[in-house]
């Protein structure tokens, strides 16, 4: 019964195959940071978005959304498309660069 | 995990990597500094040593070699000839050093950049010393020839230094210094401010990006022609919100009403390899992030956080800037 309350079932593949270093190297690329905390990010720390410290133990994406890897991928490449007037761009990925940056934030942990 | 470097790439760059860049000259003005530097660290290397011997026989040593140690030719000879002589000739390399990357032969191409509290104005000149192109935080130069930068600041004293090109040149108020600058490869070299000007100095870094002669005149050509003005919907919301949100006030967009001189020109601000005086790459993501709070990025910059902008104001004007090439 609880486990109805996660939200739809996600049918994505796994994120096993993911890299996590190289969605790190990504995220730092595309300038996440000059908006998003990271917790093994010293600088910059961006303030204009929601920190992602400890983003792997949190249930919604940007408050609305459930945290699945499904979603998480959907949302990292193209935000406008899920959250319309989110200031969060759409920043073009390919599948296993999304794939590796989704895997890279479901593990944050606090600072 | 090592820490990722791309979102600060010049930074990174003029500061960090294998050889350290102070030690990897990529022109002959960088190159004059980086042999001194060699020959500093090979002196006091020798000198390390020499010193260790004479401890060794002082504590260990017969009781002839500790006499003669202890005597008044060594004093004179190591304390006070020798030093002498050395410090006298590096001072001669120095200044002569110096002269060779400051004097002005007159065939040099000539551009001026001021320091500012956190970021750099850019001034291309013709011969006569007038501006011909103004620009904020990269400067774009040829191969193979040397550039003379006029050096001023318009507040507190800062420094500027790109350590694979050149020396390192004091910007002081009310006073012009000089300093050559030369690549000898195409590319993009990181600087940074080198002297302590306020809380946001380490994050006041530069951009010079050399190009092979023939596309650096067709580069310099195509920045003296007007804009272009077809802008996207997009785009347009922005340049509106641009001047109903004050940032006219400060910033200059050449062929618009936005003529504001206190902050960077952002005439060409979608073509520039950074954001926030070197230490953004430039996208979509960041230019959102820097107009929104550039605040948390860069504390006490002069230019405030704009949060109050909703995300797709802030998208029109990021769309805006990026179509400033």
């Amino acid at each position: 019964m609880l486990a109805a309350c996660d939200g739809p079932p996600d049918r994505t593949p796994t994120l096993n195959d993911a890299d996590i270093a190289r969605g790190r190297q990504l995220v730092a690329d595309k300038g996440c940071a000059a908006c998003h905390a990271f917790p093994d990010v010293k600088w910059p720390r961006g303030g204009l978005g929601p920190s992602l410290e400890n983003f792997g133990k949190q249930g919604l994406i940007a408050g609305r959304l459930p945290n699945q890897p499904g979603v998480l991928m959907q949302f990292v490449r193209n935000a406008p498309s899920q959250i319309p007037g989110t200031a969060m761009p759409a920043i073009p990925m390919t599948d296993k660069d999304t794939r590796d940056v989704a895997a890279y934030l479901l593990q944050l942990k606090p600072r | 995990m090592s820490p990722p470097t791309s979102s600060s790439s010049s930074l990174a760059e003029a500061l960090s990597g294998w050889p350290p860049p102070v030690l990897d000259p990529h022109g002959p003005f960088s190159n004059s500094v980086t042999t001194l530097a060699w020959v500093l660290i090979g002196g006091a290397t020798l000198i390390f040593i020499g010193v260790c011997v004479a401890m060794w026989v002082a504590l260990y040593g017969s009781d002839e070699l500790r006499a003669r140690l202890g005597g008044e030719r060594v004093v004179k000879w190591f304390g006070l000839i020798l030093p002498a002589a050395v410090l006298l000739l590096l001072l001669a390399w120095g200044l002569t050093m110096m002269r060779g990357l400051t004097t002005i032969q007159g065939d040099e191409l000539r551009m001026r950049v001021s320091g500012n509290i956190y970021w750099w104005r850019v001034s291309y000149l013709d011969a006569a010393g007038r501006e011909l192109h103004a620009d904020a935080n990269e400067l774009h130069i040829p191969v193979g020839r040397p550039v003379v930068v006029d050096m001023v600041s318009e507040d507190v004293i800062h420094s500027f230094w790109v350590p694979k090109l050149g020396g390192k040149m004091d910007m002081i108020p009310g006073r012009t210094n000089r300093l050559k600058l030369q690549a000898d490869k195409a590319g993009s070299y990181g600087g940074q401010c080198a002297e302590f000007c306020g809380g946001a100095h380490s994050l006041m870094g530069f951009v010079v990006v050399a190009h092979e002669a023939a596309d650096w005149q067709r580069w310099l050509a195509a920045r003296l022609k007007p804009l272009p003005v077809n802008l996207s919907v997009d785009a347009l919301r922005g340049k509106q919100l641009f001047n109903e949100v004050g940032c006219a006030a400060c910033h200059r967009v050449a062929g618009t009403d936005a003529q504001g001189i206190s902050g960077p020109d952002l005439t060409h601000v979608g073509s520039r390899q950074s954001l926030g005086a070197g230490i953004l790459s430039n996208t979509r993501a960041t230019l959102i992030g820097w107009i929104g709070d550039s605040q948390s990025i860069k504390p006490n910059n002069r230019m405030p956080a704009y949060r109050s902008l909703k995300g797709d104001e802030l998208n029109a004007l990021a769309s805006y800037m990026e179509s400033l090439k």
